[in-house]
């Protein structure tokens, strides 16, 4: 029973990093228009730019300013020279371009920090666990990410809902022609929207780097991760992209800790293994195959 | 895409201009391995037969993105597919056994390649049934989600080596010729490649592929003449699926070589990049981007290790400056004008 619990605690730690990724990019594409895949290198960023901080000074408020400003920055130049010109340009020709921008941030990482992943030490005031329930310990840092998640869809829930800029980024989403006829100056909201969904990347990213080896590469695999998520959730939905991603978070990690387990009742152990490690990969995948398949807008469309 | 792109679309009279650089394409690469044999770069030969390969691919794509309308990011799933055919029917040949209990192995090309045809066909039957219930990011995101579930499967089937692939020892064989040879190798794969441009231009100047142009301008109003779109969206997607499986059991036996790499989605991406950078819609843009990427990926390797910072500012480049890709570029400078 509490490794069932430890494992739901582990699928919501994965969902609400999902979340981090998925509000950007959901917001990215349901107010621009634009399939952004060099997302989750700003993800990459933000963890080397808090990984080196920490490196270099050992301060764990540096690093988390660092990972946030450097992936924030970065992804705000990327909107100001790149994006900015795809915007009227069909799906296609953004693809092919943010596809180029993984290829150069990839490259350029590398030659910057090598091939060989950095590992990344818990701070010390949040290594540790604490007992949850009688048997039931949880490592801090981990309880802290969830947290973080947490706060932060609350926070953007207030933020779309509550304020100004909230009101011209969901008019944006829906009556994009409208809001500028109105006289918003719709590209400096923009690169807004594009620096907010960079911070939570970068942030994403640089909690993810005690628990996961910062490396090249590291944005492509959440990346296609947070797509199904955007999908599932419906595009351009924040709240979509929230329990679209506690979703994948727990089917992803449940299928994993325990499909081996029961295959190997009924098969030898490699095998079981084996077979359980590529079905659970392909959960998720189906999973969306099925929501997409009843609900071809996903499950909170946003423009209805 | 252009939108006057239906009155360009039936069978063509090639212009004199066209006409002549056809002729010199078909030349060029007809005599490609013996120029190059004169040069003193055999190495070349093998090069060429894997832009082939692409272009086969790329062309396949095409046909669903460029022409049908059809951004599909799961196209590795047939590529890979119509490898594993090859891998597994010569690895149950091998064994002397019966794949599932019903089908012997061989190593006879005219048998292999059709086999793949016919799976990557009835892959893409299934996938599209499917996924053409959806439109725009939803179809993109679910094609890949379908390409990754067999990604992962492939992962997972340790018989037919799991995540480390299978090598194939010997080619296919083909009415006794030494296939091992790249020579002989590269013209089969330009005979398959001619037939499969053929084919295309032949769908894309027919009814069917006006009627798809159709459909990718305005789905409603084709829907409003009497034509139920989605029969002729999965007939196009089909088609691409096939030519994909094919392009995929000529790669198998290119690598001897066959592993869960060509299912994964950057492959897709891959193909895709070939389709934009030759240019989306165009009959010979396919050739052209799979040339530009091939070749390019090649010299730059040679290069440098960091090849990948110097493709991807030229990339992001082509896609900013110029439209409709190389094959939009060589109109403007008017070498030879293509239909769209």
């Amino acid at each position: 029973m509490t490794l069932v619990l430890e494992q739901l605690l582990n699928g919501l730690q994965f969902g609400v990093m999902l979340f981090l990724l998925a509000a950007g990019l959901t917001l990215i594409f349901g107010i621009m228009g634009v399939i952004n895949l060099a997302h989750g290198s700003l993800y990459m960023v933000g963890a080397y730019a808090a990984a080196f901080a920490a490196a270099q000074t050992g301060s764990v408020i540096i690093a988390i300013l660092a990972g946030l400003a450097a992936a924030a920055l970065v992804g705000m130049a990327m909107e100001l020279f790149v994006l900015r010109r795809l915007y009227a340009r069909d799906h296609l020709d953004q693809v092919l371009a943010t596809f180029a921008l993984i290829l150069i941030f990839n490259q350029s990482v590398t030659l910057l920090f090598g091939r060989q992943p950095l590992f990344v030490s818990v701070p010390p005031a949040l290594n540790g666990s604490v007992e949850l329930l009688p048997g039931l310990t949880y490592p801090i840092y981990r309880l802290i990410i969830i947290a973080v998640g947490l706060l932060v869809a609350l926070g953007l829930y207030l933020l779309i809902n509550r304020t100004r800029i909230g009101m011209l980024v969901r008019a944006g989403a829906t009556h994009r022609e409208m809001v500028r006829a109105l006289g918003v100056d719709i590209r400096l909201l923009y690169t807004a929207v594009f620096g907010l969904g960079a911070l939570l990347a970068g942030l994403a990213g640089l909690m993810a780097g005690p628990i996961l080896a910062v490396q090249v590469g590291m944005g492509e695999q959440i990346l296609i991760m947070t797509f199904v998520v955007v999908v599932i959730g419906g595009v351009g939905s924040i709240r979509g992209a929230f329990f679209g991603a506690l979703l994948v978070g727990l089917v992803d990690t449940v299928l994993r800790a325990f499909l081996p387990g029961l295959l190997r009742q009924v098969m030898t152990g490699s095998e079981a293994d084996a077979l359980g490690a590529g079905l659970a990969s392909m959960g998720i995948y189906m999973l969306m195959a099925v929501v997409l398949l009843v609900r071809p807008k996903g499950l909170f469309p946003a423009n209805v | 895409m252009s939108e006057d792109a239906i009155t360009h679309t039936g069978s063509p009279a090639p212009s004199t201009g066209r006409a002549l650089m056809l002729l010199a394409l078909a030349v060029g690469l007809i005599a490609l391995p013996f120029l190059v044999q004169a040069l003193g770069q055999p190495a070349l030969v093998p090069l060429a037969t894997r832009v082939l390969i692409y272009a086969i691919a790329a062309a396949s794509l095409n046909l669903a993105l460029g022409f049908g309308g059809m951004v599909s990011f799961g196209h590795a799933a047939f590529f890979g597919v119509g490898g594993y055919v090859v891998g597994i029917l010569y690895r149950t040949y091998v064994d002397d056994g019966l794949f599932l209990g019903l089908i012997p192995g061989t190593s006879q090309l005219l048998i292999t390649l059709p086999a793949a045809i016919l799976i990557g066909g009835l892959l893409a039957l299934t996938i599209g049934a499917l996924c053409l219930r959806t439109s725009g990011v939803q179809f993109i995101m679910i094609t890949l989600a379908f390409a990754q579930m067999l990604f992962f499967l492939f992962v997972s089937l340790k018989a037919y080596g799991g995540d480390d692939g299978m090598t194939i020892r010997r080619r296919n064989e083909l009415f006794g010729l030494n296939t091992r040879d790249d020579i002989t190798f590269y013209f089969i794969c330009l005979t398959v490649a001619a037939l499969v441009f053929l084919a295309l231009w032949r769908i894309i100047g027919s009814r069917f592929g006006m009627v798809l142009a159709g459909i990718r301008q305005n789905e409603r109003r084709m829907a409003a003449i009497g034509i139920a779109p989605y029969r002729y969206k999965l007939a196009a997607f089909v088609i691409s699926g096939m030519g994909t499986g094919l392009a995929g059991a000529l790669m198998a036996n290119y690598l001897r070589f066959v592993s869960p790499d060509m299912l994964h989605w950057t492959k897709s991406g891959e193909l895709m990049i070939m389709v934009i950078l030759g240019g989306v819609g165009t009959l010979l843009g396919p050739l052209f981007g799979a040339a530009a990427l091939v070749i390019l990926e090649t010299v730059l390797t040679s290069w440098t290790e960091h090849w990948q910072l110097i493709l991807g500012p030229i990339l992001l480049l082509v896609v900013l400056f110029t439209q409709g890709g190389l094959n939009g570029l060589f109109n403007r400078l008017g070498i030879g004008r293509s239909e769209r």
